[in-house]
């Protein structure tokens, strides 16, 4: 398991990481992305971290999560 | 197993990154032509250019990154010859690399100057460029921009920022209406005037040259200004010089088919903005030349490389964006200089406004959005699924409702 994380100030609202995992991401009516889930699964994980280099300003980050 | 991937860009470093991310675990050559880590282009007119961020922060990859992905950089020799049939690339310094799958990541390069390379005329496309004209852009210089296309105008608005005068110079009188029409483009050029940037557009250059310090550019209307420093942004050409002798079909750009392999050759992959494939939305030949195209592309090169028994086609909505003043310009689809069909919201004063585009068969073709980034993705959404553009125009009515009523004007 993982965990994704935003960085809500560095958000443009460029909204590529909508494109492909618009069930872990949204953008709400100020234009900054709104994670809608933090656990990225195994089976997601790609796909997700694929989204998380679709970021032109490298906003979102995915890592492993603490085992505690 | 080897891939080599020539070009240490954003197509060529997120190719290698998404081959990681495909499970390849083979050995993978990324051939960057510059000594400087992979860095990323867009900060070049805006952020690195204000002096508001500095070039560890745009790095695409970082050497303990690269150790870490298992990718083998080759940096600061450049391609200069391919053997497709031996499956070898030749690098300027004279080493050979082998490769069993090849991605061709060369990018462009700026459009060079009609009027000659005088002392402090600018071209704008690496990091050098980057830091020699930041240098130069001392407040109450007078800057002479041209070119006003989307490169054009963000030096211009950080120029501005940085307290320089700031003159944009164009031939056409509407210098983005090829791209979003005349209505929208007109909204665009209005922009600068409210910024304090004189614009001179209908009117090309005849000559840039030195006088004192600086250079005289002089105006095909018989004007002549005064210009401490000169910036030339008036497009790109691809870096496809390299393939010449290669057999492979070049046509401005490396020809591709719909999974992105070069024409007849099956191990040789096109990424970024040095490819022309064949899209299938579209049904003809596409070369794109934006951020998001390099990093979709990549991860659908990298697929199909890992995948060769079921390739993916490469079938993008497209998207760009610019960010100029207090304008957050986004375009997907490929409004081709009609005329849009619906405008939601009023433009001007950086409020937020959408334009649709439509297509014969009346679905969504094209969006622009300024300062409305959720009406982008909405309209993105509609792009992908071929709504109707009556249907789109309907949702962001109400989203701009919603909009009005929460911050009155």
């Amino acid at each position: 398991m993982a965990v994704v994380r935003a960085d809500l100030g560095a958000c443009q609202g460029y909204a590529n990481c909508m494109t492909d995992a618009a069930d872990y991401f949204d953008i709400d009516d100020d234009g900054v992305v709104v994670v809608l889930r933090s656990t990225v699964t195994d089976e997601h994980r790609a796909r997700v971290e694929e989204a998380v280099r679709s970021c032109p300003v490298n906003a979102l980050v995915v890592e492993d999560k603490d085992p505690s | 197993m080897t891939v080599v991937i020539v070009g240490a860009s954003i197509a060529g470093v997120r190719t290698a990154q998404a081959l990681r991310g495909a499970g390849y675990d083979d050995r993978v050559v990324l051939v960057g032509a510059e000594p400087e880590l992979p860095y990323d282009k867009p900060p070049l007119s805006k952020a690195l250019l204000a002096g508001s961020t500095d070039v560890d922060r745009v790095r695409l990859l970082t050497a303990p990154d690269a150790v870490a992905a298992g990718i083998e950089l080759r940096l600061g020799s450049a391609a200069v010859a391919l053997d497709p049939a031996a499956r070898v690339v030749t690098l300027a310094d004279g080493a050979r690399i082998s490769y069993n799958q090849l991605v061709v990541a060369t990018g462009v390069a700026a459009r060079p100057s009609q009027w000659g390379d005088p002392p402090g005329l600018h071209l704008l496309r690496s990091m050098d460029d980057c830091l020699r004209l930041r240098a130069a852009l001392v407040p109450g210089t007078h800057l002479v921009v041209v070119g006003g296309g989307f490169i054009g105008a963000e030096v211009a608005a950080t120029a501005r920022g940085l307290g320089l005068d700031v003159t944009v110079v164009d031939p056409l009188p509407v210098p983005t209406g090829r791209i979003v029409g005349h209505k929208v483009g007109t909204h665009l050029t209005a922009m600068h005037a409210e910024h304090g940037v004189t614009t001179r557009f209908g009117t090309g250059v005849e000559a840039v040259e030195p006088a004192g310090n600086g250079l005289r550019v002089r105006l095909t209307d018989g004007s002549v200004l005064d210009a401490g420093c000169v910036v030339v942004g008036i497009g790109a050409v691809p870096n496809d010089g390299w393939l010449g002798s290669s057999g492979l079909l070049v046509r401005d750009g490396l020809v591709c088919d719909e999974f992105c392999r070069a024409v007849h050759r099956d191990d040789v992959y096109g990424v970024g903005d040095i490819a022309r494939w064949y899209h299938p939305r579209h049904r003809e030949h596409r070369r794109v030349e934006h951020w998001t195209n390099a990093v979709e592309q990549a991860a659908v090169v990298a697929h199909n490389i890992t995948h060769g028994d079921a390739p993916r086609p490469y079938a993008p909505v497209e998207y760009v964006w610019s960010d100029q003043y207090d304008w957050k310009i986004q375009i997907c689809g490929h409004p081709a200089g009609d005329e849009p069909a619906v405008v939601v919201g009023e433009p001007g004063r950086a409020r937020p406004f959408a334009a649709l585009y439509a297509s014969h068969d009346e679905t969504l073709a094209a969006a622009v959005t300024v300062n409305w980034p959720r009406a982008q993705v909405a309209c993105r959404r509609g792009l992908r699924t071929d709504t109707p553009v009556a249907h789109v125009a309907t949702q962001l009515a109400e989203m701009h409702r919603r909009l009005v009523e929460r911050t009155p004007a």
